[in-house]
């Protein structure tokens, strides 16, 4: 598993809010095909981290490795461009719009006239739909109005996954969702994984975590503690690393915490 | 749910391919609270029959003739005012700025001055003039944030001292110029106003049945057929049903078919260009809009142009159905006539849901009010008050049908 390198890697990454250090040399990975969660409490960083890989803020110091090649993001074109999509927690729909002029929102296909391909842009929306197995829609010309959270969600990171992206960034996915519709976004999850993307999945809720991940990345304090496989740790060990912290980087040493 | 992921998954369709699919489809909008045009098309019957039943010439042929005339300037600036909600803001100046376009193009078609112009291009520059007020007005708005409802207002004072100040001493500006007139008062011969007949129901049925193979032959869930069949002889038999009425007077207005077009552009732009979805996301969440790389600013300074210009239209029909214009042209009800009308036809006040054709539909109905108490020898105390009662009615279910949606979703 590591022989390719890491389709994003971040070295030493740090960065700075005037007074606040929100990032202290933070070292950050994730592979094709794998779900890395990743954990922290309030104030630990999470959001910082992602934003900054978005291109809304870039990172003060450190590397940027994609697919092993260092790179540099300033704005959200870049890591567009890269192929780095995140669905954030507020989702960013447009009630008004229907599933498919959601999925193509700013991205429209159209004609020399800029008429809109209507047919085309169905096609693909049901398309991407259908591989990731997102079959509770009824119909992809309602309106997101009318659709519950997770289908939601599912509509938010099949936009996501749509344009050749290569890593997905999932802020809180199941933050507002219900039991049922909780298993079905953590689901849509793992198929992201199994179809080769590499996914980051940010989360509170541990047990969520712990369904999908395939390994675990805790923050505290705007340092990384450390990295934890999924198959060889335990919850209780997570928290203890969110909430103590860990003095260790070496993964899945048990009983540690615990 | 499985985990075993087929790999085609049909997503749902054919229960759209039946009327009673249809049917059902819309009852769910309905629920969703989008009740769209029906209370429109309902309220529009009850009106005509009342009138038919109260006055006998309001049913006449020559009364329908008048009665598009008169809609037909609030209809078009309404228009522009759709635009406007659409993207979930407010414009107040268009009563005054379709009164200054209409100074303008009487001044620039005044004989025997200096700055007299051709008709047509003085109808164009009192198109431009006011699509670039709406560029000043636009850019306060999306550039610098002001809010729309300050900056219209401004620009409502401001407009109404340009009127004084342009049409000046003489309080009134003859308009002469054949071409300026005829928008609001050239009539079609009656064979011209068939073929205009023939024409539109060709057009709409040729665009709703290509639709419909090019959807079935990408392999689309399409719609009910029947439903579709209905809709197409529905408009033709209107189309021609006017057309008839029309012709047992003068014929076909100009000014009738100039809104037809009008429609037609502006339901193209809203529907089918990147331009019109980008006005859809922009009053549904900005902020989404933002995010998906669209050019905010950029949408609502131009619908603020739109606005503008469909003002300006509308105000060069004002100016031309009297044959001048005077120091009260655009004032009295216009501003909320045009506002009225976009939302009594069922454009949302919050943004992001409407259609075009509202603004024909709720000119319709505030004009047709208009028209009938004048028949009957009602005071203009008595219109007010109806049209009062029924912009009050159209705000209310709009707002009840916002809240439904809002639950709805969840």
């Amino acid at each position: 598993m590591t022989e390719s390198p890491p389709t994003l890697e971040l070295r030493n990454v740090s960065k700075r809010f005037g007074a606040v250090q929100a990032l202290d040399a933070v070292d950050f990975s994730v592979r094709a095909g794998e779900v890395m969660a990743l954990v922290g409490d309030n104030g630990a960083g999470k959001s910082t981290l992602i934003k900054s890989v978005a291109g809304i803020h870039p990172f003060d110091d450190g590397q940027v490795l994609f697919d092993g090649r260092e790179v540099h993001i300033h704005g959200p074109k870049d890591s567009a461009r890269l192929g780095i999509e995140v669905v954030y927690q507020d989702l960013a729909l447009c009630d008004n719009l229907d599933v498919v002029q959601n999925m193509f929102l700013g991205r429209e296909s159209h004609d020399v006239f800029r008429r809109l391909r209507e047919l085309d842009m169905e096609q693909r929306a049901n398309a991407t739909l259908a591989t990731l197995s997102v079959t509770t829609i009824r119909s992809t010309r309602q309106t997101v109005a009318t659709l519950s959270g997770g289908q939601r969600q599912s509509v938010a990171v099949a936009r996501a996954v749509m344009w050749n992206s290569r890593v997905v960034i999932l802020d809180e996915p199941t933050a507002a969702l219900g039991v049922a519709q909780t298993r079905q976004v953590l689901e849509l999850v793992k198929r992201l994984g199994g179809q080769g993307l590499a996914v980051v999945l940010i989360s509170h809720n541990l047990h969520d975590v712990f369904e999908v991940a395939d390994r675990i990345t805790v923050l505290r304090l705007g340092r990384d503690v450390g990295v934890y496989e999924r198959a060889a740790t335990t919850q209780q060990e997570i928290v203890a690393a969110i909430t103590a912290g860990v003095p260790t980087k070496v993964a899945g040493i048990p009983g540690t915490g615990a | 749910m499985s985990t075993a992921a087929p790999q085609e998954v049909r997503l749902a369709d054919g229960e759209r391919e039946t009327v009673l699919g249809a049917a059902r489809a819309y009852v769910d909008k309905v629920r969703a609270g989008d009740v769209g045009s029906l209370p429109v098309v309902g309220g529009m019957a009850v009106i005509v029959a009342v009138f038919t039943a109260k006055v006998g010439v309001f049913f006449s042929a020559i009364n329908f003739n008048n009665l598009v005339v008169q809609m037909v300037p609030v209809a078009l600036i309404a228009i522009g005012v759709v635009f406007v909600l659409l993207i979930g803001e407010i414009d107040l100046s268009i009563g005054y700025l379709a009164g200054v376009c209409g100074v303008c193009v009487a001044w620039f078609a005044q004989p025997g001055t200096h700055h007299q112009v051709p008709g047509l291009v003085a109808i164009f520059l009192a198109i431009g003039l006011g699509a670039l007020i709406g560029l000043v007005q636009g850019s306060f708005v999306a550039v610098l944030g002001v809010p729309s409802f300050v900056v219209t207002l401004a620009g409502l004072l401001a407009m109404e001292g340009v009127i004084i100040r342009w049409v000046g001493s003489q309080a009134s500006i003859s308009i002469q110029d054949k071409v300026v007139n005829g928008t609001a008062n050239y009539f079609l011969s009656p064979a011209a106003s068939w073929i205009v007949a023939a024409v539109v129901s060709a057009g709409f049925a040729a665009v709703t049945v290509g639709g419909f193979v090019a959807r079935r032959r990408a392999g689309l869930p399409v719609g009910s057929p029947a439903l579709a069949g209905l809709r197409v002889a529905g408009l033709a038999a209107a189309a021609f049903l006017v057309v008839a009425v029309s012709n047992r007077d003068r014929g076909l207005s100009f000014a009738g078919l100039l809104l037809v077009a009008m429609l037609v552009l502006g339901t193209f732009v809203a529907k089918r260009t990147t331009f019109g979805r980008h006005v859809y996301a922009v009053g549904g969440n900005a902020e989404a809009a933002r995010r998906a790389g669209i050019n905010v600013p950029f949408i609502r300074i131009c619908v603020f142009m739109i606005s503008g210009a469909t003002a300006g239209l509308g105000g060069v029909l004002l100016a031309a159905r009297l044959n001048g214009v005077d120091l009260t042209i655009g004032g009295g009800s216009t501003l909320l006539d045009a506002i009225a009308a976009a939302v009594i036809g069922g454009t949302s006040l919050f943004g992001g849901r409407g259609r075009v054709v509202a603004a024909l539909l709720g000119a319709l109905v505030i004009r047709t009010i208009a028209n009938g108490l004048g028949l009957l020898g009602s005071s203009s105390a008595t219109e007010y008050m109806i049209t009062g009662v029924i912009l009050l009615a159209a705000v209310t279910l709009d707002t009840l049908s916002r809240r439904r949606l809002e639950r709805s979703g969840r």
